[in-house]
């Protein structure tokens, strides 16, 4: 066995340890938890970048883990899909944890900051985790993990973050536990537990009624984790009231963690032909994130807090995404536009937390109305915000355009010609809520000139982060157009059975 | 403290617990590795951190807090884990790399007592230990952390356990 | 009609009990207004996924004669003659078990916190209280 086969293992392990260590270490001294997370994330991402490498070049890992065979043990397996998550996921807590370095000193007491970074690590661990698993309960657990770590981090802002975090709790554990049902009436009906070992057996049983049920509730609990439209009552408060690391990255890399479960899911488990023969629902995904698009955007402009506004524009983001997954047996693409968000979405939404919670960080300023003048105050992080929010409304080659380029495209494929104006539509709404910000940002003048705010910008830990993201929407969006990814789109659509039109 | 000075000291309650707490202890010793087969870590760690809640209705909280201060506590929790995932690690380097993680019969003792015993012994008895470990420290910080301050507002800390 | 009581209802009674359960659990998280409550909802409903894992596993024949036994494998082999149960959705519920303490205790200490937070744990109270806080700034 190749060493790189031992890597998706490592990601896990080695976070898990390290996130033990920062506890121990923390009786040493309280700073040092900082440096040990950044470390270990930074090996885990390179890690990363090594296993996508040998996913493309040699092919899927499958691991067994305590060399037990699939069927009994627990299996990791890494194909192009996972690859790809993982890195997203790593590359944003990376970006979190550099961001986390100062706005944690001022948001946690000093003596709970080994806690904070151990809760820290150990989300990293279980959204690494939840990537890299190939066995349906070891998801479950995973997903758990981050979850709980991730309740605990949120209440760690403390005010109205306690009463955020129990809903979510209440939401996200009701979720868990229907996706765990879910796994009991698969293994009823198989026996199994293993993702591909699953794959193999239900095709047999797909009129069975308990792996329709099955199938209805693990939809609706992993949705209410990725906060899809009707199930996203949980995540305004819990993205607004967080502490500004865990906003950015409960709004970029977990959510994309469980997006990609449901994904996996839904693909992967339960295929497509289950769906088109027994659960037609891809029509009622489209229409679900057609109404998450217009009702996230049109929430977000009636909001005055910046977070919250941002919160509300993720609905609408996961919107898009889900109908990517929605089009994605009608068209060509396949799933590539709904894959495209998830990093592109990643980007763009972390650049804008980061740049909101380094408002509130320097000046305390939530609230909208206040930003007159922002942009001649903290030029570096309002120049980032601008680049992002104008890489979400969609300017052509940032990564926005190329997403709705994309949907578009498939949309007109699939001849669904309403939804290309409800991406028009929701469009023109998102130009509304950030032109409102960048216009107060940068065009207002206060009367008198006099009462501007006196900010500085924020510290260069903060800064560099959100430029990186702002930058990369550009260029990510110009690697998409040129389509250097797109053969691994490919893989992926072609490992899931899509890509070609069911006549 | 307050809560001591108001009830008081019972001497049935303090004798009976002194007589128990061994025998639990043991008891909680004995589910977690007594038997051959595998499990039981967890069940033998809520047993003992039970001794702990038995321990502080009996003589009140201050005194338990004593016997197992928070910082013994973090360090069991963490000795627990490392015993787990170090073991499942060491599997990986001893092996140079060959053998998957948590595979015990790559750990070198396999050479001299045979690579069956070897996994029972590691899968019976030694991870068993840094569970058992894990759950009763992780157990007993939660206890302390719901029934009592100390001090000031205390941030408490699930998920710990594997 | 008494044939497919037995067995739709009496042969499966740990089934619906289970889903009895459930259901009580789901309408205490949903409708109750007192943090606590609610996680004892919470605490009800994933004991009622327990017992239905748990029931999976079961063998025998009808209800009151049940044959299955542990699987466990002595000196002399099996037991012969017996049926065994299956030990797998045990084993995952032990780590179910696990998981819904360690959600139980994450969620007890934030009401903990609320509590000291706003002094109640009425959900009505404490968002009319959040209400004025945020008229009052």
């Amino acid at each position: 066995m190749l060493p790189i086969e031992q890597f998706p293992v490592l990601v896990v392990a080695i976070s898990l340890l390290s996130a033990i260590t920062i506890l121990l270490a923390g009786g040493i001294s309280k700073k040092s938890g900082f440096f040990i997370s950044l470390a270990t994330i930074t090996f885990q991402f390179i890690l990363s970048l090594f296993i996508l490498r040998h996913v493309l070049t040699v092919g899927t890992i499958h691991y067994w883990l305590g060399g037990w065979r699939p069927p009994w043990g627990i299996e990791y397996v890494v194909d192009v899909l996972n690859a790809y998550v993982l890195i997203i996921v790593l590359f944003l807590s990376l970006l979190a944890a550099i961001y986390s370095k100062r706005s944690v000193e001022q948001e946690i007491e000093a003596r709970k900051l080994p806690t904070f970074y151990t809760l820290f690590q150990l989300l990293v661990t279980g959204l690494a985790g939840v990537v890299v698993t190939g066995d349906m309960f070891n998801l479950y657990v995973f997903l758990e993990i981050a979850s709980l770590a991730g309740y605990a981090l949120i209440a760690a802002a403390g005010g109205r973050a306690l009463r955020a975090s129990y809903n979510y709790l209440i939401l996200g554990a009701l979720g868990i536990c229907f996706y765990l049902l879910a796994i009991g009436f698969l293994y009823s009906v198989t026996g199994t537990l293993n993702m591909a070992d699953l794959r193999v057996l239900l095709p047999a049983l797909y009129a069975n009624k308990a792996v329709q049920t099955a199938f209805v509730f693990a939809f609706i609990g992993l949705g209410i984790k990725c906060a899809i439209f009707p199930l996203h009552t949980w995540q305004p408060d819990a993205y607004t009231y967080a502490p500004s690391a865990i906003s950015v990255i409960i709004s970029t890399a977990m959510a994309k963690a469980s997006i990609y479960a449901l994904i996996r899911v839904i693909f992967s488990v339960f295929t497509v032909d289950f769906i088109i023969l027994f659960a037609p629902i891809f029509k009622i995904i489209c229409w679900m994130a057609a109404i998450a698009m217009i009702f996230g955007s049109i929430l977000a402009i009636a909001q005055f807090d910046l977070k919250r506004m941002l919160a509300y524009s993720s609905i609408a983001n996961v919107g898009y995404i889900m109908l990517g997954v929605g089009l994605s047996t009608s068209t060509t693409f396949g799933l590539t536009p709904a894959l495209m968000h998830l990093l592109n979405h990643a980007l763009m939404k972390g650049c804008l937390f980061m740049a909101a919670c380094a408002f509130i960080y320097k000046a305390g300023l939530w609230d909208i109305r206040g930003f007159v003048g922002l942009g001649r105050k903290m030029p570096y992080t309002c120049f980032a915000f601008l680049l992002a929010a104008l890489s979400m409304i969609g300017l052509p080659p940032s990564v926005g355009f190329v997403t709705k380029l994309y949907l578009i495209l498939a949309a007109l494929e699939a001849g669904e010609y309403i939804f290309v104006a409800v991406i028009f539509f929701s469009t023109l709404l998102m130009i509304v809520y950030f032109w409102h910000v960048v216009e107060l940002m940068y065009i207002r003048v206060e009367e008198g000139g006099e009462k501007e705010i006196r900010v500085a910008e924020a510290p260069m830990s903060m800064v560099i982060p959100g430029l990186v993201l702002a930058v990369l929407c550009f260029i990510v969006g110009i690697i998409w157009l040129i389509g250097t990814p797109l053969p691994m789109m490919e893989a992926i659509n072609s490992g899931f059975g899509l890509g070609v039109v069911v006549p | 403290m307050s809560a001591e000075k108001k009830y008081g000291r019972d001497v049935v309650i303090e004798t009976i617990a002194r007589l128990m707490i061994p025998f639990i202890q043991l008891y909680g010793l004995y589910v977690m590795m007594g038997t051959e087969g595998a499990g039981g870590g967890f069940q033998g760690g809520t047993i003992i951190a039970a001794s702990f809640v038995l321990y502080v209705t009996a003589f009140g909280i201050t005194s338990g807090r004593k016997k197992f201060p928070e910082s013994w506590n973090a360090a069991f929790k963490c000795l627990g884990v490392y015993l787990y995932a170090g073991i499942g690690l060491l599997c990986i380097i001893f092996s140079l790399g060959v053998a998957e993680y948590l595979n015990y019969a790559a750990v070198p003792l396999s050479n001299i007592i045979g690579q069956a015993d070897t996994r029972a012994l590691m899968i019976a008895d030694v991870v068993e230990i840094g569970i058992g470990m894990t759950v009763m420290a992780a157990f007993v910080s939660l206890f302390f952390d719901l029934a009592w301050k100390e001090e000031s507002v205390k941030e408490e800390e699930g998920g710990a356990e594997e | 009609m008494i044939e497919w009581m037995v067995q739709h209802i009496f042969d499966k009674y740990n089934y619906w009990i289970s889903i009895v359960l459930m259901l009580i659990g789901f309408y205490a998280m949903i409708a109750k207004e007192n943090l606590l409550k609610k996680l004892i909802g919470l605490s009800i409903f994933q004991t009622a996924i327990f017992l239905f894992y748990v029931s999976l596993s079961d063998v025998g024949t009808g209800w009151g004669l049940r044959f299955g036994t542990a699987p466990i494998v002595w000196e002399h082999g099996i037991h012969e003659g017996y049926m065994y149960v299956n030990p797998l959705p045990h084993v995952l519920m032990l780590t179910g078990i696990v998981v819904a303490a360690a959600t139980l205790a994450v969620a007890l200490a934030l009401v903990v916190r609320l509590y000291e937070e706003y002094g109640t744990i009425e959900e009505e109270e404490i968002m009319e209280m959040e209400m004025d806080l945020e008229r009052g700034t």
